[in-house]
Order: structure tokens, then sequence, then C-alpha cells
């Protein structure tokens, strides 16, 4: 499950951009500040990974983890400086 | 002691309640800074009431503010000259600075070198988004050759500082280089960079879409960002290609920032040293070292 403190988010979209399996989207909800915070995709194959957590500047998302016994995708947690 | 999981409990903990969300611009990468040290804060179980935060001047420089702790926002380029002050009136403190490449490379620049060489304990976090970010673009002492600023408007032609390289020089006990883009390397270099004793320096390059990226047609905030993962080397991968690497690779990773640890001594910090040079003075003037509360009361 992912918690979006929907204020909070300035629509910066790198949590959507770095997800590593793509799991998210532009939600439907205008907030205060007139940005689309994210939310998971209907269908996603989120991982908690929490990078989203870990790279939003404004700390708008929590991450919760439910039982799922999925391999985690890390492909972009090492720091690979551009190399493939 | 609650156990810490998740970015809203961290929030919770450790940011000033009503603060929150921070001023600075959409797709900047001072927020993500502030949360990789409070985790590496987190993990070493840091009491905040033992913690004290100073910096100058900047966007960077707001960081202290949020921080539920005590904290000096000084003068611009002053951080690390009152964080000295702050360690020396009081050893058992704990001190990190936040600070831009303005300030701490730019109008701090004298500060930060006595303070490495001196090997003073605290840690320094300069964010460096090659730009005064605050005042609307100003060419940095970091910008990159051809960089464009406000002061620089036909292009960069002064080589830029390497700070790292620079505190590494000049013997400081830790120093390492991160992007914000990847969380668990930095996070665990800033606990290690806390946890020495002496000088740390740990510099995070990270993007400044107002007054940098787009002036510099970096692209939007994803491209922006990606710059980062495009431009930067492990040291690791890049001591390896220009040690043995094709003149193409070598020619590939030439102008690429090399990113990682650079520097991890365990030199006795300037306090340590201070201390044991007044007890070598007790020892002379009585014969056998004194408690400091037994001098006091002679
Ligand atoms: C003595 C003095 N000179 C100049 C300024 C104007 N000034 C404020 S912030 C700043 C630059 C800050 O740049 P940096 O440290 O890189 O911080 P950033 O905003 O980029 O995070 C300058 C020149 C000042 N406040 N005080
Ligand atoms: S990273 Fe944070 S601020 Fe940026 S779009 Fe995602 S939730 Fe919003
Ligand atoms: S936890 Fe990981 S996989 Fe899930 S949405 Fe966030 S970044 Fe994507
Ligand atoms: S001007 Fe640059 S450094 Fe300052 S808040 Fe905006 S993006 Fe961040
Ligand atoms: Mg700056």
């Amino acid at each position: 499950m992912i918690e979006i403190r929907e204020d909070w988010c300035k629509g910066c979209d790198v949590c959507i951009d770095r997800c590593p399996v793509d799991a998210l989207e532009k939600s439907d909800i205008l907030n205060k500040r007139g940005v689309r915070p994210p939310k998971l995709k209907k269908i996603n194959k989120c991982n908690y990974c929490r990078l989203c957590e870990l790279l939003c500047p404004d700390m708008a998302i929590t991450v919760i983890a439910e039982d799922k016994k999925e391999e985690v995708n890390k492909k972009l947690l090492r720091p690979v400086g551009g190399r493939k | 002691m609650v156990e810490i999981k998740t970015a809203d409990q961290l929030n919770k903990k450790y940011l000033r309640e009503g603060m929150w969300p921070t001023i600075f611009c959409n797709g900047c990468g001072h927020g993500t800074v502030l949360e990789y040290t409070l985790w590496a804060i987190e993990e070493l179980g840091w009491d905040m009431d033992k913690t004290v935060f100073t910096s100058g001047i900047g966007c960077s420089s707001r960081l202290p503010g949020y921080i539920n702790a005590d904290g000096l926002h000084t003068t611009h380029g002053r951080a690390i000259a009152f964080a000295t002050g702050i360690k020396a009136a009081n050893p058992d403190l704990n001190i990190i600075v936040f600070t831009g490449d303005g300030d701490c490379a730019g109008i701090g620049g004298n500060h930060f070198i006595h303070a490495a060489r001196r090997n003073i304990d605290m840690t320094v976090i300069m964010i460096n988004n090659f730009i005064y970010g605050m005042t609307g673009g100003q060419l940095a002492p970091t910008a990159p050759l051809n960089s464009i600023a406000t002061t620089a408007p036909y292009g960069n032609i002064e080589p830029p500082f390497d700070i790292c390289n620079l505190a590494k020089a000049l013997g400081a006990n830790y120093v390492a280089r991160w992007t914000v883009n990847h969380p668990y390397q930095p996070i665990k270099s800033v606990k290690d960079a806390l946890a020495k004793k002496g000088f740390s320096l740990v510099e995070f390059l990270a993007p400044c879409p107002t007054a940098y990226g787009r002036r510099n047609r970096l692209g939007d905030i994803k491209k922006h960002w990606e710059w980062y993962d495009n431009n930067t080397i492990l040291i690791e991968d890049y001591e390896r290609i220009i040690n043995y690497g094709s003149e193409k690779e070598k020619e590939e990773v030439k102008n690429m920032f090399p990113i990682g640890v650079f520097q991890d001594l365990e030199k006795p910090g300037f306090f340590e040293q201070y201390e044991k040079l007044v007890d070598r003075l007790m020892i002379k003037k009585n014969k056998k070292p004194v408690k400091k509360e037994t001098v006091i009361s002679r």
C-alpha cells in the first residue's frame, strides 16, 4: 500500500519517473497547489522497494509493505554512474 | 524508543510541526538530502538534544530550520566558523553543518580549508547545485566549465573547484560525494561521516531546476535528475578505466563526476589532540594526570 500526503506533493513526478517497475501514475486529484499527486496504477508490480518514499523531496509518500512473495527488482538501487 | 520505519514516522520524529513541506522549488534536491541525513541519524540513534545544526545562507542553508533540534542559521559562509565555536564550547555536542556550494566553497572557502586541515570534529554536508540558487543563479565556484549563470551569460570560463579533492588533500578524516538519485549508499555514507571523529565532508550533487537546470537547458525535472545518472561514475570504476581503459573509454568518463568514498582515515580529531595537550601540561605541572574536576577545585 502507498499512502500519499496529497497536499505536500509538489508534482515533481520524481517518484513516477524513477519507480523501477513503473507502478505509479498521476492521480485524478488536484491538490491545493494545483498539481496531481501520484497513485499506484490499478494493475501494478509494486514490490515495496521504498525507492519512491526515500526519493520524494517532501516526504509525501509512505510505503507500507504487504505480504507478497515476489522477487524485488532492484534495478535502480545501485549508482551505476551511467555506464551500462 | 519508537522504531522508525517510514518517511512519515521519520518526519514526525525529527521535523518541526507545521514547517513542512519545504519552501524549495518543485524538483529541488535539498529535501531529499535532509531526508537521507535524518535516516542516518536515526540509524545511529543520536540524541537530538545533543545535536546542533549550523548553516550559512542559501536555499541549502535553510535545512536546519525544519529540524526539531537546536540550530544556528548564521551569516553567509560562516557556518563552519560557528560550528567550530560550538564544538569548542561544548565538545560533547554532535555538530552537523548544512551548507551550499556558494556558502562553503565560495564565500566560506577559507573556513572550510582550515576546519578540514585542523581536523575539527564536525560533519559538513555540502549541497552542490553548481549555482547560487537563492539569489537567482549567479555563477558558483563549483560550476562546470561552460555553465550558464546570470553572471556568466556566455558560459563559464573558470575551472571549477573540486571540494572533495581539496578536503582529501587537507587530510580530512572522511570525504565522500554522492548524488541524490540513489538513497542507500549516501545514507550509509552520511552515517559513517557522522560517526567519524575529526572532520568529515559529504558532498551531494543535487538538482536546482530553477536557477541551474533551466538556464543550462538540462530539460524538465525528469531529464535534469537523469543528468546525474549519466554524468557520474563510481570512483572505483573511474579509476579502473583511467588506469587500464582504452582511449575511447577514457574519453567517455573524462568529464564525469566520480562519486563514492574518497577518503576514510582514523586520525585523531582536533579536540582529542587538544585534550591530550591539556593532560600533558597537567602532568608536567603536577607530575601526574589530574581529573578536570580537581583542577577546578584548586
Ligand atoms: C555577505 C553576503 N554576501 C552575499 C549574500 C547574498 N547571498 C545570499 S545566498 C547567496 C548564495 C548561496 O549559494 P549557495 O550556498 O550555493 O546556496 P543555494 O541557494 O544554491 O543552495 C548569496 C550570494 C549574503 N546573504 N551575504
Ligand atoms: S516525488 Fe513526492 S513531491 Fe514529487 S510527485 Fe512524487 S509525491 Fe509528489
Ligand atoms: S515502493 Fe518501489 S515499486 Fe512500489 S511504487 Fe515505490 S518505487 Fe515503485
Ligand atoms: S532555487 Fe534552486 S536550490 Fe533554491 S529551492 Fe529552487 S531549485 Fe532548490
Ligand atoms: Mg548552490
